[in-house]
C-alpha cells in the first residue's frame, strides 16, 4: 500500500506491504537504523520511536496505523529534553555496547517532556519497558535525574 | 568468555621488563606513523608472509592523520566492555597525546599483528582485553612518540634532547615554536622505529587511572553507532534461518510453496543448520520463514526435559567424581564431625541474550574473495571458518570486526557455528551479492550455547568450636570445551571452566575435597559472562556463609579469620565491608556479604535485602570493592562492576532456559526468558582497592560475588536457603510452601 507520514519533520510518501512493522520500513527501506531490532515482541524497547509525540515499540507497529501520523526516531529527536539528556548520558559515560541506548533516549524524552521532575519511581514506571542488557540502569537514572536538573534550572 | 588461563602452550606473558626489541617488533608489526595510511588494505592480506612483510612498516595499532586525529587500532571487539577507550588510553599515555585528538576503530583480522598475547590467536574472551595489551599498547604509543620527536628534531634541525611531548603539543625547548602531531604525521612516517622503548613509570601517568570520557559514547547515545545490524549495502539481501525445535534435530523434509508465494522472499535454501529464507528485507524473510512447512527428524534429538537432567546430574553428585583437588581426610573429618550439613544446589541452562542478536554481512567477490562483517570474539577461528565453508585460503577472507550489541562469550564459539552459517547461505548466493543474517530473538533465545545446567552438592562439618572441619563438594557438569578446538583445555579429565572458583577458594580449609562429574547431553554449551564461576561462586559462597553461621561466626570476621593468607582477597572483603558500614541498614532489610577471584581480579560485594509486599526478595544497595591491580580506566571498572552486578542479579533472579518433556525449548524470547528490568536494579557504590599488581581483567568479575551476597542476606532475612536458581520462582514455591 502507499502511506504517508511524516518522518522527523519530512514528508514521506512509500510503497510497503501494509503489514511491515514500522521498524523494518526506518530501517530497511529509509536507512534510518538508529532505531534497533531487539526482540519484536514489545519486549525491549530497543525499537522505541515517537509516535505522535507517544514513545511507541516500532516493532509491533504496523505501517499501515501510520498513515497520516508523525513520526520522530533518535536521527531526529530534537527538544530541550532532548538535548539535556544526550548532555547527561555523555556526563555519565551512560553506555556499554550501546545497542539499547537510542530507546532508553527516546523512552527517557517521552518521559522528560511530559514530566520534567520525575521521582525515582516514575523513572522506573516509564523506564521499565527499555531492557539494558550490560545493566546500565543505575548510570540511566542517574543520567536523567541530571537532565531533568538541568530542565529546570533552564525553566 | 575464555578463561585466562588455557592456552598455556601460547602464554607469553608480556612484562614491563624484558620486552626485546625482536619481540617488540613481532608482537606490534613494528612502527610507523602514516598519513591516513591504508593500513586495513595491507593488512587483510593476512597470510604470515605478508603480515612479516609489513612487519616494519605499518604501524599495526596507531594512525595519525594530517587533521591531527590519532586513531588506535583496536585487535579486541568492543561489547560494551570499553576496548575502545580502554585500549586507546594505553596508547595516548606513552605518546603523550591529548584526549581530545584520540579515536579507535577495530583492527581487521590479522592473527600476526593481533593475536591476543595470552591465546596465540586474535579473540578476547577471560576478561584479558585489557591486561594483555597493556604493555603492547604502551609500546606502540612510545615508538611512535619517538617517532614524532625524530621527525621534529629533523624538521627544525636540532637534537632530540630540545623537543618535549605534552597533550599532543611537540615544543622546542630553546624557542616558543610548536608543533602538532597532525603537521608532523608525514615526515615521521619515514622514520626508523626506535630499537629501544623505556616506557613511563606509574608515577607519571596522566591519562591512566584517570576518568577519560570515553571515546564511543556519542555515538552510541544518538543512534549513530553502526553495528551489524545496521549494515545496509546495494543489493544486499536479507537472511534468516528456521531452525530445529529440538538439539540434534535435522530436516526431514520441508515445503516452502508457501514461503517463497511471500512478497519480498527471493529465495530459500537447505543448509546444514536448517532452512534459510533470502529476501529483499528482514521483514519479508521473517514472514516466509513463519510460512515454511518443516517435518523436523528427531530421531537424534535430546529428549531429556530439563527436569529429568536436573535429577539425574542430582543422583550423580550423591557419589564423589573425579578428583580435581584434595587435601586432608575429607572422610574421615566427615564421620568425625559433630555436625555435618549437606545441600544440593540446582543451577539452570542460561542464555546470553545479548540484546544484538547473532547476526553478519558476508559477500563473496567474482573473484572468490569473502568480504565479512560481524562482531567476533574469535577473529582467528572465525576467519578460518569462513575460509574453510567458501574454500578458500583464510588469506583471501576479509573480516570486518564490528562493535556488537554485546555478546557476553555469545561471540566467542569455538567452532564458529553462526560464522558458518553466514557463510552457507552465501555459498549459495550470487557472486558478488552482500547477505545479511540476523537472528531472530526467537533464534538467540532458542539456539543452544548455554551456560551448562549444574547440580553442586556440598557436605560440610562443623566441630565442637563451631570451625569447618569439612568440605566436601561435587560438581556435575557438562564440558563447555570438549570436543572443540579448545579441547586441549582439558588436564586429567577435568574441564577447568567447569571448576574454576571452587577449586582454589580463598579460605584455608585442611580437609578439602573437590571432584566433577563431566555429564553428557546434546544441549550445546558454551562460556557465559564469568563462565564456571557463575555457579561456583554461588554454591561456595552460600555453602560458608550457611556454616558460618551455624557455627555461630560472623560472616564477615569469620571469613577474614579462614583466609589469612590471602592479601588481596582480605583487601577486598574489608573495603567492601567498610564501605557498606557506612550507610545504616534500610528499615527491615538485612545484608549479605561475599568474595570471589576470577580472571585475577578480586571483588567483595555487601548486598542489602529486604522483602517486597509480594514476600519477594528486593536489592536496596549493593557496596561493591574491586581490585583489579592498576586501574586503568576507573571509571569503566566501576562501569563494568555495575554491569556485572545487573548482569548476576538479572541471571540469579529470573534467568532459566529450560527443555520441556521431549526435549523441546520452553522459553521463546523475552516474555518467558526474562532479564532483570530498571526497577529491579540496585543502587550500587564501587570502590576501588589500589594495589601494585600490572592490570587485571574487569568484564566478569563483577558478577560472581552478587548472586551469593543476595542469597545469603536473604537468608538472615527470611531464613529462607536458596539452594534452587533463579530465586524469585524458588522464592516463590518455598512461600507457597510455608
Ligand atoms: S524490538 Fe520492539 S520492543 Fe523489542
Ligand atoms: S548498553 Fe548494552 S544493552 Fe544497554
Amino acid at each position: 500500500m502507499k502511506v504517508n507520514f511524516t518522518l522527523n519533520n519530512e514528508q514521506k510518501s512509500l510503497e510497503v506491504g501494509a503489514d511491515t512493522p514500522l521498524l523494518w520500513v526506518l530501517r530497511d527501506e529509509l536507512n534510518l537504523t538508529g532505531t534497533k531490532y531487539g526482540c519484536g515482541k514489545a519486549q525491549c524497547g530497543a525499537c522505541t520511536i515517537h509516535l505522535n509525540g507517544n514513545a511507541t515499540r516500532s516493532c509491533i507497529l504496523p505501517v499501515s496505523a501510520v498513515n497520516g501520523a508523525n513520526i520522530t526516531t533518535i536521527e531526529g529527536v530534537k527538544s530541550p529534553a532532548a538535548d539535556a539528556l544526550l548532555e547527561a548520558w555523555k556526563k555519565h559515560d551512560v553506555p556499554q555496547c550501546g545497542f539499547c541506548q537510542s530507546g532508553q533516549i527516546m523512552s527517557a524524552v517521552n518521559l522528560l517532556t511530559r514530566n520534567p521532575a520525575p521521582s525515582d519511581e516514575e523513572i522506573d514506571a516509564s523506564m521499565s519497558g527499555n531492557l539494558c542488557r550490560c545493566a546500565t540502569y543505575t548510570r540511566i537514572k542517574s543520567a536523567i535525574k541530571d537532565a531533568s536538573n538541568t530542565l529546570g534550572e533552564k525553566a | 568468555m575464555i578463561g585466562q588461563s588455557f592456552f598455556s602452550q601460547n602464554v607469553n606473558p608480556s612484562t614491563s621488563e624484558g620486552i626485546s626489541r625482536r619481540r617488540f617488533l613481532k608482537l606490534s608489526g613494528g612502527l610507523l606513523v602514516a598519513l591516513q595510511l591504508p593500513l586495513s588494505k595491507l593488512a587483510f592480506a593476512s597470510s604470515d608472509g605478508v603480515a612479516n612483510e609489513h612487519a616494519n612498516s605499518p604501524n599495526a595499532f596507531i594512525e595519525i592523520s594530517s587533521d591531527n586525529t590519532v586513531t588506535v587500532m583496536i585487535k579486541h571487539l568492543e561489547m560494551g566492555q570499553g576496548a575502545f577507550t580502554g585500549l586507546a588510553v594505553l596508547a595516548a599515555e606513552e605518546l603523550d597525546a591529548d584526549w581530545q585528538q584520540m579515536r579507535a576503530k577495530h583492527a581487521p583480522a590479522n592473527t600476526a599483528l593481533y593475536k591476543n598475547l595470552n591465546f596465540g590467536i586474535q579473540g578476547v574472551g577471560g576478561s584479558t582485553g585489557l591486561s594483555n595489551s597493556y604493555d603492547q599498547m604502551r609500546q606502540a604509543g612510545a615508538a611512535c612518540k619517538a617517532m614524532i620527536i625524530g621527525a621534529a628534531a629533523q624538521k627544525w634541525g636540532i637534537s632530540k634532547d630540545l623537543i618535549s611531548v605534552t597533550r599532543g603539543i611537540v615544543s622546542r625547548l630553546d624557542t616558543e615554536d610548536t608543533l602538532t602531531f597532525g603537521e608532523l604525521a608525514e615526515d615521521a612516517a619515514s622514520q626508523t622505529p626506535p630499537s629501544e622503548i623505556k616506557l613511563k613509570a606509574p608515577s607519571e601517568f596522566v591519562l591512566i587511572g584517570t576518568k577519560v570520557p570515553k571515546l564511543d559514547t556519542a555515538e552510541k547515545s544518538s543512534g549513530a553507532a553502526v553495528f551489524t545490524q545496521d549494515i545496509q549495502l546495494e543489493n544486499m539481501r536479507y537472511a534468516v534461518v528456521a531452525h530445529p525445535p529440538q538439539f540434534g534435530a535435522k530436516v526431514a523434509s520441508f515445503d516452502d510453496t508457501e514461503a517463497k508465494a511471500v512478497n519480498g522472499v527471493i529465495d530459500i535454501q537447505a543448509i546444514p543448520s536448517g532452512i534459510a529464507v533470502i529476501a529483499k528485507n528482514t521483514h519479508a524473510a521473517i514472514k516466509g520463514k513463519n510460512a515454511l512447512k518443516i517435518n523436523w527428524d528427531s530421531s537424534g534429538a535430546e529428549k531429556r526435559s530439563s527436569t529429568q537432567l536436573m535429577n539425574e546430574y542430582l543422583a550423580t553428585t550423591k557419589n564423589i567424581g573425579k578428583i580435581a583437588t584434595s587435601s586432608g581426610d575429607v572422610d574421615n573429618a566427615l564421620k568425625a564431625a559433630d555436625e555435618t550439613h549437606e545441600f544440593f544446589f540446582e543451577f539452570p541452562f542460561l542464555a546470553h541474550t545479548p540484546m544484538e542478536t547473532l547476526d553478519a554481512v558476508i559477500q563473496i567477490n567474482n573473484d572468490d574473495s569473502v568480504e565479512v562483517w560481524m562482531g567476533s570474539q574469535l577473529q582467528t577461528v572465525d576467519q578460518g571458518v569462513v575460509a574453510s565453508v567458501t574454500g578458500v585460503d583464510p588469506s583471501k577472507v576479509t573480516l570486518n570486526t564490528m562493535i556488537s550489541g554485546g555478546s557476553f562469550g555469545r561471540r566467542a564459539q569455538p567452532d564458529s557455528g553462526f560464522a558458518a552459517e553466514a557463510a552457507h547461505i552465501a555459498k549459495t548466493q550470487p557472486k558478488g551479492i552482500p547477505v545479511k543474517l540476523m537472528w531472530t530473538r526467537e533464534d538467540d533465545v532458542q539456539g543452544g550455547r548455554y551456560r551448562p545446567l549444574t547440580v553442586h552438592r556440598f557436605e560440610g562439618a562443623l566441630n565442637d568450636n563451631g570451625d569447618i572441619s569439612a568440605w566436601d563438594h561435587t560438581i556435575a557438569t557438562q564440558s563447555i570445551v570438549a570436543g572443540s578446538p579448545f579441547a586441549g583445555m582439558i588436564q586429567n579429565g577435568i574441564d577447568p571452566t567447569s571448576i574454576e572458583g571452587a577449586q582454589e577458594p580463598c579460605y584455608d580449609l585442611s580437609d578439602f575435597r573437590l571432584s566433577l562429574h563431566t555429564m553428557q547431553n546434546k544441549v550445546p554449551v558454551l562460556w557465559w559472562r564469568s563462565v564456571g564461576h557463575t555457579h561456583t561462586a554461588y554454591a561456595v559462597e552460600v555453602m560458608m556463609d550457611y556454616l558460618l553461621e551455624k557455627g555461630g561466626k560472623d560472616p564477615y570476621k569469620g571469613r577474614m579469620a579462614l583466609m589469612p593468607e590471602h592479601p588481596r582477597d582480605q583487601g577486598v572483603l574489608k573495603a567492601a565491608y567498610e564501605l557498606s558500614q557506612k550507610d545504616k541498614p534500610a528499615k527491615d532489610s538485612a545484608r549479605g556479604i561475599a568474595v570471589h577471584r576470577s580472571f585475577g581480579s578480586y571483588v567483595a560485594q555487601v548486598a542489602e535485602v529486604t522483602k517486597d509486599s509480594n514476600g519477594l526478595p528486593k536489592v536496596s544497595k549493593v557496596w561493591c570493592a574491586v581490585d583489579c591491580g592498576l586501574a586503568v580506566n576507573p571509571d569503566i571498572v566501576k562501569a563494568q562492576m555495575e554491569g556485572g552486578i545487573g548482569f548476576g542479579l538479572s541471571s540469579i533472579f529470573h534467568e532459566e532456559l529450560s527443555l520441556n518433556e521431549g526435549g523441546e525449548i520452553a522459553q521463546t524470547n523475552f516474555d518467558s526468558y526474562q532479564l532483570l528490568r530498571i526497577q529491579e536494579m540496585p543502587k550500587v557504590e564501587t570502590i576501588i582497592v589500589q594495589t601494585e599488581f600490572p592490570p587485571t581483567g574487569v568484564g566478569e568479575p563483577g558478577l560472581p560475588p552478587i548472586g551469593p551476597a543476595v542469597a545469603n542476606a536473604w537468608r538472615r532475612l527470611t531464613g529462607q536457603m536458596v539452594t534452587r536458581l533463579p530465586m524469585i520462582p524458588e522464592v516463590k514455591r518455598m512461600n507457597m510452601d510455608a
